[in-house]
């Protein structure tokens, strides 16, 4: 039984990771209408970032994610302006061959700079501790806190305040949001702020169990596109489910099944759903 | 101007291929070359699928992986010859291209492209895995090269060129019959418009399903003669990476044109190679680039310049006969924008 909670909290984590990064992709999609395949090298950029900030300038882990989410967040708005923005009117393909190329700016940036080495991040959470009388890492605890105080805070922020409101209003209508006065621009480059911010946080919160290396944000971002495939594009909920469930289903399947299938779980998850459900698993309709 | 043209151009460009041989300084110029062309073939593919019929597929690298391990498993663990596993390597492709396509051709835009991705995604990590089957990581060694019809085997640098080059030309006339046919003109009108093809009698999923298998077949084979000439496999083949250079090679050249994909494969590597001496770098310089190029000249090179010419012909046209309305642009060009 106590296997069972184990293989619980660490489902739960890796969900939370896939949750945050998630949200990120579907925030964008829900906006822009722009598979954003750039998101996994935001991620892995704010891994390298925060690695930086701590190895050579010895920062603590805190101010070393406060300062990747910002460098990611200024990385994300620069796409935006530089690549996405003079694309508006072309057509979906060149929008997702654009994201393609930052990706592979990005990550042989990261190989020119850092080298293809993995690297091993610090945490001063490195303990165990007790919890219920389960031993688990207080790092997993940390992901899951971060998780899900973040998820919260976002949910506050899009339906309490009236910034939040013009992002869900834009969301649901450009048109009709930019004739009650939204500034379009404006929301977009906060929305991908907000979308680099939370990837580059997912990353730094997950680095110390995990590895560094610019491959590392090929599979979170698959699975990523995975979960806001099966939650609904551009929907909110859909990524925080889906994100545990795509978790849940890795920890218990490389538990129960086999560890070396246990990244193909998630594809064959959504193979088989949309084999089942075209549309997606929460979505109402066509989009 | 007109010798770039039509039957002309075409034969202009083959006579450059077959004396390219004897005017490099070494092997190592005609290596290049003869990978070149296997990627042309692979991206003359994917052009099928996404240029003509509009579906952005992510998982043809992915195919092209399995053509080659399908020819490297027979000959090596299985003792076929080579010629036999090359065909199988395109049956193969075909089959899977046409349960892949019955799955994800139900999904549109967006969702298909990521579809396919995780496909590829599968492909990658079961070739990585399946130890039993792939020899996982340590790869498949040993493949011999095509076999000569004459006995022996064609394993001379110059030979595999030559080689390539007839598969590559084999390929691109039969590409160009497909395109002009009328099997051709229903792919444009689903990538033109779903619903409006639909409307004018054109079965929606079967043609899709039909542009998918046909084009995993080119990346199959070009599979199988990645295999034959390089004669060693890694998972590695199967990685994404791949299918982004093929996305690239299509798109530099020009995006639904003929000649573009083939162009693409041609430039790219001769580019990179010469941006050698930045190594690690290269995707530094080459990733900006590909956005640039999107930014500015969208419809490739070979697009581009159709364009150009099909607007100089309506302008000479008008003003020759300003009564007489102006035909729409060669097909070719007539890529929606």
């Amino acid at each position: 039984m106590e296997l069972f909670f184990q293989q619980l909290l660490n489902g739960l984590t890796i969900g939370g990771v896939y949750s945050l990064v998630a949200l990120g992709l579907t925030l964008v999609y829900g906006i822009l209408h722009v598979p954003n395949f750039a998101h996994g090298a935001f991620y892995m950029a704010g891994a390298y970032v925060a690695f930086y900030l701590m190895g050579s300038l010895g920062l603590n882990y805190w101010l070393a994610m406060a300062g990747s989410a910002v460098a990611v967040a200024v990385l994300s708005m620069l796409a935006e302006r530089l690549v996405f923005n003079p694309l508006r009117n072309a057509p979906p393909l060149h929008d997702m061959i654009a994201a393609i190329g930052i990706l592979l700016f990005l990550e042989a940036g990261a190989q020119a700079l850092w080298g293809a080495d993995f690297h091993r991040m610090s945490s001063p959470y490195g303990q165990l501790v007790e919890v219920f009388g389960l031993t688990v890492a207080l790092q997993r605890l940390l992901i899951l806190a971060g998780a899900v105080w973040l998820v919260v805070l976002l949910h506050l922020f899009l339906t309490r305040t009236t910034t939040g409101a013009t992002i869900v209003a834009m969301a649901q209508n450009r048109d009709g949001a930019a004739l009650v006065g939204i500034d379009a621009t404006r929301v977009t480059l906060m929305v991908f702020a907000i979308s680099g911010a939370l990837a580059a946080v997912a990353a730094v919160l997950y680095a110390p169990i995990n590895l560094v290396y610019p491959a590392m944000g090929h599979l979170v971002i698959t699975k990523a596109f995975v979960i806001i495939i099966l939650g609904g594009m551009g929907s909110f909920p859909g990524a925080i489910v889906g994100g545990l469930i795509i978790g849940l289903a890795e920890a218990f399947g490389g538990f129960y099944f086999s560890t070396d299938y246990k990244d193909l779980i998630a594809f064959v998850l959504l193979v088989l759903i949309l084999s089942v459900r075209p549309q997606g698993l929460f979505s109402k309709g066509a989009h | 101007m007109t010798l770039l043209q039509g039957k002309a151009g075409w034969s202009l460009l083959i006579a450059l291929a077959l004396v390219f041989p004897y005017v490099v300084p070494n092997n190592y110029f005609l290596s290049v070359m003869t990978l070149s062309y296997i990627f042309a073939i692979a991206a003359l593919g994917l052009n099928l699928i996404t240029g003509y019929t509009g579906q952005f597929n992510l998982a043809h690298g992915g195919f092209m992986a399995i053509g080659a391990y399908a020819v490297g498993l027979l000959t090596t663990d299985y003792q076929w010859g080579f010629w036999w596993a090359f065909a199988a390597a395109g049956a193969v492709c075909g089959v899977l291209g046409w349960l892949t396509g019955m799955l994800s051709l139900r999904m549109t835009g967006h969702v298909f492209s990521i579809f396919t991705l995780c496909v590829g995604y599968i492909i990658y990590l079961l070739i990585e895995k399946w130890e039993a089957v792939t020899h996982g990581a340590v790869g498949v060694m040993g493949i011999p090269a095509p076999a000569h019809p004459f006995g022996g085997e064609v394993d001379t640098p110059i030979g595999q060129y030559y080689l390539m080059l007839g598969f590559l030309v084999l390929g691109a006339v039969v590409m160009q019959r497909i395109v002009r046919s009328i099997l051709g003109r229903s792919f444009m009108a689903v990538r033109n418009g779903e619903a409006l093809a639909e409307a004018l009698g054109i079965p929606l999923m079967r043609t899709k399903r039909l542009a998918f298998v046909l084009s995993v077949i080119y990346a199959g084979l070009a599979g199988g003669l990645y295999a034959g000439h390089v004669r060693f496999l890694g998972p590695e083949l199967a990685a994404t990476h791949h299918t982004f250079e093929l996305v690239m090679f299509m798109l530099v050249g020009g995006i639904g044109t003929l000649f573009g994909p083939i162009l693409g494969s041609v430039l790219v590597p001769w580019l990179t190679q010469s941006l050698q001496f930045l190594q690690d770098y290269r995707m530094v310089v080459f990733g900006p680039l590909l956005i640039v190029l999107l930014i500015f000249l969208p419809h490739g090179i070979v697009g581009t310049w159709l364009h150009r010419k099909a607007r100089r012909e309506a302008a000479k046209r008008a003003q020759a006969a300003p009564s007489i309305p102006t035909v729409s642009a060669p097909h070719t060009g007539a890529r929606h924008a």
